[in-house]
């Protein structure tokens, strides 16, 4: 375990440094950030000055060191339009994020578990086949299509729910349920298959042999094993959640860090934008560290294995 | 294949005797067993199809503007006619025309998009599983960074610095989406290299470029078409999602995701011109992942012995 551990804290610190770079040079790729960021019209005596300002003048390893320490001090940059330091903007629509895509996971699992557990249980019958119907639509209908024409039925022509904004508690769930759908389909997969596939095992012929009831089967040996493949995907989960509420949450108009990366990158507020894409990227790496250590405390295979 | 082959006597055995069926023969088998694969092929060779007698398919220019005709509703509401099926848009353009150049935008990304990562993710995959060591581990730490990050997240902030244009938005998925088949062809590369018949040509000393190719190369060619296809289908799904934000071909492409963006201030007065392009999306999405899962099957032993 120790090993283990070791390992993985190595590994993330490598990861953590990777996202550094890759955000420090994203908005370099153009070669001069200053023309990016500023709109064409800009004099030559303003982008100069701008460029001065920025410190873009000074060399890349001087500029690119001068992040680092920065960012270690939990300095992300300003926004170019707002004047205010970016993290404190990101902490003030972290919230409204966190219980967008809170619900939609929510709305994932709570759908997911049960109708792969039933349709991996009896594959062919009508439950197997809505746990399929799900997967693939969750694949294949755009959330970003599907939240205009949930807006058009549910809340233009029906008028049973807001249409944007985050005033009511029912505000959220067109948004988590359009938003939770792609994650939906992948877990339905995943839950069906791993019961389709543990259904075979010894073990579970073991259990049954000695006497024990469908149920407690299903309880103690097959749902137990089935979620743990779910646990491990839950970081990259949270990931694309991230990148979903940019579409969802600017068709429903929610407040959240998703809207704020589609109004920066219009804006072309890169600071902001930089600040936006650091912070996720720790979020997910992070999680992703967590979800492998819980996933390794419950596992023992894994823990004694590497 | 055949100048590998040790020049031994083989006398067949009375197991050999029942001629074994021949693997297309069994992939042709499944696929008409498959009806979700079948569906799968049918909607993509359409879509190809499309694609390529845009031109001879299409009943107006796609681009031409005509105020006159200008948010016209589908053909079977009320005030709809033949002349424009699906209706057109604000600027009187025809949706029909549209959606089908839109398919040219679509597969070209799809395509292309995920034939640059192949090529990226196969050659980093096979210099990672063949070198190991640390080659190998820089290879898979750095392939690791990049299956961590926020994908999508990072797919708009790079289009939006990048700007506008098919080109930059083919590099962008087929470079952000190349870690995957890395992942993918490092896997199977170390699968393969332990099997007996790799051992067995290297043992009689055939050079390991030989094996690479003659042995290893063609074995990989199954997953990787599988996940190939899954990920043109996340790729279309996500070029019209990058459209949508105003991130993806320019304006005056016609493209599902432009389609759906400009679309989008119409949806609650005149809602065919969102809703027809995210249907193509759709179909189009549903035709690759069931495709997906049907070469899933047919390359997966286990599972294709379930099947029979």
């Amino acid at each position: 375990m120790h090993h283990y551990l070791f390992a993985r804290t190595i590994q993330s610190i490598l990861v953590l440094f990777g996202v550094l770079v890759l955000v420090f040079f994203m908005v370099r790729l153009t070669g001069d950030p200053a023309a990016l960021m500023l709109s064409r019209e800009a004099s030559p005596e303003a982008v100069a000055a701008f460029r001065e300002q920025m410190g873009f003048n000074r060399p890349v390893v001087v500029q690119f060191a001068d992040f680092l320490r920065r960012a270690a001090g939990g300095d992300f940059g300003s926004s170019l339009r707002y004047r205010t330091p970016a993290f404190q903007m990101i902490l003030e629509r972290l919230p409204a994020t966190l219980q967008l895509a809170g619900v939609a996971m929510l709305i994932a699992v709570g759908v997911a578990i049960p109708l792969g557990l039933i349709g991996g249980a009896r594959p062919g019958s009508i439950w197997d086949t809505l746990a399929r119907v799900v997967g693939l639509l969750g694949q294949s209908v755009p959330n970003f299509w599907l939240a205009l024409i949930m807006i058009l039925v549910f809340a233009v022509r029906l008028r049973w729910l807001p249409s944007f904004g985050r005033d009511e508690w029912r505000s959220v769930l067109m948004p988590a349920f359009v938003l939770g759908l792609a994650p939906m389909g992948q877990l339905v997969r995943l839950m069906r298959s791993a019961v389709l596939e543990i259904r075979g095992e010894d073990f579970i012929r073991t259990a049954y042999s000695k006497g024990l009831a469908t149920h407690v089967v299903y309880q103690r040996h097959i749902l137990r094993n089935a979620i743990m493949p779910l646990i491990s995907v839950f970081g990259v989960q949270f990931g694309y959640l991230l990148g979903g509420s940019i579409y969802i949450e600017t068709i429903f108009a929610w407040p959240g860090i998703g809207r704020m990366i589609a109004e920066a990158v219009a804006g072309r507020d890169f600071p902001l934008v930089q600040a936006i894409a650091l912070f996720s990227s720790l979020v997910v790496v992070g999680l992703n560290i967590l979800t492998d250590l819980a996933y390794a405390l419950i596992d023992p295979r894994i823990r004694y294995g590497t | 294949m055949a100048l590998n082959q040790p020049a031994l006597p083989v006398t067949p055995t009375a197991i050999s005797e029942r001629r074994p069926r021949s693997r297309s023969g069994d992939v042709l088998r499944s696929l008409v067993r498959d009806r979700g694969g079948m569906l799968g092929l049918v909607l993509f060779s359409l879509l190809v199809f499309a694609a390529v007698f845009a031109e001879q398919l299409a009943p107006h220019d796609p681009i031409a503007q005509n105020l006159r005709v200008s948010k016209q509703p589908p053909a079977w509401m009320a005030e709809g006619t033949w002349e424009y099926p699906l209706g057109t848009d604000n600027l009187g353009r025809d949706i029909l025309s549209r959606i089908l150049y839109g398919t040219r935008v679509s597969l070209t990304v799809g395509f292309f998009g995920v034939v640059i990562a192949v090529g990226i993710g196969l050659a980093a995959g096979l210099v990672a599983g063949y070198a190991g060591g640390r080659t190998d581990s820089i290879i898979m730490g750095v392939t690791n960074v990049l299956l961590g990050l926020p994908y999508l997240l990072f797919v708009v902030v790079i289009a939006a610095i990048l700007g506008r244009s098919l080109l930059n938005v083919i590099l962008i998925f087929g470079i952000t989406d190349s870690p995957i088949f890395v992942r993918v062809a490092r896997g199977e590369m170390l699968r393969l290299r332990e099997s007996v018949y790799v051992q067995a040509a290297h043992s009689i000393g055939v050079p390991a470029r030989r094996i690479i190719w003659t042995h290893i190369l063609p074995n990989m060619i199954g997953p990787m078409i599988t996940v190939a296809t899954f990920e043109m289908s996340a790729m279309i799904f996500y070029e019209a999602g990058l459209g949508f934000l105003g991130l993806s071909v320019p304006p005056r492409v016609p493209s599902w995701g432009n389609m759906l963006a400009a679309g989008r201030q119409y949806l609650t007065t005149q809602p065919w011109i969102t809703t027809f392009p995210g249907i193509a999306i759709m179909v189009t999405s549903l035709a690759m992942n069931l495709l997906g899962d049907w070469l899933r099957k047919v390359n997966d032993p286990r599972q294709r012995r379930t099947l029979q």
